[in-house]
């Protein structure tokens, strides 16, 4: 692996690959003594032209536990803001050294822009690009299903496993949402069976027309038509959703009702499903209180995950040998 | 010189004796703890444990043999392809103030050893850390010296030492081979194989 892009080159070699890596990076980080001189000496740059305050902090902290230098390089306050184009920021990384650059930009396909340009040689990850793919988010969710409903709660009992015959829910927002982008593909390379449910309006086009897919339009008849092990919820972007004529859904009270998870939904999943979210929550819009806060609710794990996914991620890319350049 | 150094019988003789060395070493079983090296050192440890188990029963072989993951210490990390990460198990008590002998299948540079020393350093304090070898082939490249050997193994650089394990690859025996081998392509070929086989790179 030279970038981590996308989930859809993704082998699933390399995602089990990833996810046990992540597995035994968990386990460093119980300990008294978290950091590890794995990385001394290399540079991480995290470029940010997208507000993101847990992404960043979640590889910053990856990063620095495996004593790599960390430069935050974030639009606000910087060259960045006044206009400087994505090639001069990569020539400017370039000549500082850096050996991997960790990005997040508004434009789908910025990241892979990045990779291929030959404007600098560092190692890319994806920290999520406009609508199109998170991939670590993905894979802290996979890391996260597997601990639980693979590994029963412990990660050495899912070592080498994918999440086969699994099925999982992602409710909300689909056509926008990077992280559905990143884990559609992620979810089948690894065996599971993806339902979506979603208002029409937020549907990618032809995604109803994919025949390993379920869709459908109600949170409540895919609960019934599906054993589901885990449910996903969306984060729902308000601000972007409704009002005037260019909203996606009449109103957010009838998205609630449609499609939010509530304690009587959660009830009537399977005893062992868990509920995920990415974060940040919409608490009474798309997941309700006592939703979030429920014993069966993994998100808050979902952020400690992140950064052993996150350190698996570094580790693979960039404790190898220099790869030909 | 090729062929097998030690074959089964010989193996069970060297881990006996060790283990009754490391009991006179360290005056009894108190605060010992067994730390194999991943991948062949940690069945070896499970050996020693149990054969310090038949000799003093108050040692609880299961409670304190364990494994000891140098991966993300190693120096030569980025000079090789990305290696798996392994696991490390530690006894519950954790290992401040205990007595840390270390086993390794071949001991050859030293370089896994200082890389375990330094991993131990980031998990505690031990009051002592001593090293139980199967084999030494000689050739450090590091002030590091074994406390307990299995058996010494003169061999040239070009040599390969394989151990092979019961429990990984169904047969207990040391091989060494590499006369056909020309002085730098094989010292290439050690650096490659030495994860899976040597346990010990150059």
């Amino acid at each position: 692996m030279r970038h981590l892009l996308d989930t859809d080159s993704l082998s699933r070699e390399d995602a089990i690959r990833i996810l046990d890596t992540a597995g035994q990076m968990a386990a460093t980080q119980e300990r008294e003594m978290r950091k590890l001189p794995t990385l001394r000496g290399r540079t991480v740059v995290n470029l940010f032209f997208e507000d993101s305050t847990r992404t960043r902090i979640s590889f910053e902290a990856a990063a620095k536990r495996l004593s790599a230098d960390v430069i935050n390089f974030s639009a606000k306050g910087s060259s960045l803001s006044k206009g400087e184009s994505l090639k001069d920021t990569a020539l400017t990384l370039q000549a500082m050294g850096a050996d991997a650059v960790v990005v997040r930009h508004w434009a789908s396909g910025a990241a892979q822009r990045l990779a291929e340009s030959g404007w600098m040689h560092g190692h890319v990850l994806n920290a999520g690009d406009g609508t199109h793919q998170h991939p670590t988010q993905a894979l802290l969710d996979a890391f996260t299903m597997r601990r639980h409903l693979v590994g029963g709660g412990k990660d050495s009992g899912a070592n080498g496993k994918a999440l086969e015959g699994l099925t999982f829910a992602i409710v909300g927002d689909i056509l926008h949402s990077r992280v559905a982008g990143s884990n559609i593909p992620l979810l089948r390379t690894l065996g599971a069976n993806v339902v979506i449910v979603a208002p029409p309006t937020l549907l990618p086009y032809g995604m109803t027309d994919r025949s390993d897919i379920a869709v459908h339009y109600t949170l409540d008849e895919a609960i019934e038509a599906h054993d589901l092990d885990g449910i996903m919820m969306l984060r729902v972007q308000r601000e972007r959703m409704t009002g005037g004529g260019s909203g996606f859904f009449p109103s957010p009270e009838e998205y609630t009702r449609l499609f939010g998870l509530d304690g009587e939904r959660l009830r009537r999943l399977p005893d062992h499903a868990i509920v995920l979210h990415p974060g940040p929550m919409n608490r009474g819009l798309e997941i309700s209180a006592e939703a979030a806060d429920h014993p069966r609710s993994v998100i808050v794990e979902q952020v400690s995950n992140g950064v052993a996914v996150r350190m698996a991620a570094l580790y693979l890319l960039l404790a190898g040998e220099e790869a030909a350049e | 010189m090729t062929g097998t150094v030690l074959g089964a019988p010989d193996m069970a003789r060297a881990l006996t004796r060790i283990a009754h060395e490391i009991l006179e070493r360290n005056e009894g079983h108190e605060s010992l703890v067994i730390l194999g090296i991943p991948t062949r050192g940690v069945p070896l440890a499970q050996r020693l444990a149990q054969r310090i188990a038949e000799v003093e029963p108050g040692f609880d072989a299961a409670a304190n043999a364990g494994a000891l993951d140098i991966t993300m210490y190693r120096d030569d990390l980025h000079r090789q392809p990305t290696r798996a990460i392994g696991e490390t198990t530690l006894p519950e008590a954790g290992i401040d103030d205990a007595t840390i002998v270390l086993v390794d299948d071949v001991f050859h540079t030293g370089r896994t050893i200082r890389a375990a020393l330094d991993a131990i350093k980031d998990l505690g304090r031990p009051r002592a850390v001593q090293l139980a070898v199967l084999v030494d082939r000689g050739h450090r490249e590091l002030p590091i010296r074994a406390d307990f050997v299995g058996k010494n193994l003169p061999t040239a650089k070009s040599e390969r030492v394989d151990v092979h394990l019961e429990e990984i690859d169904g047969v207990d025996e040391v091989l060494i081979s590499g006369a056909g081998f020309k002085d730098a392509a094989s010292k290439d070929a050690d650096a490659k194989d030495s994860g899976s086989t040597e346990g010990e790179s150059a």
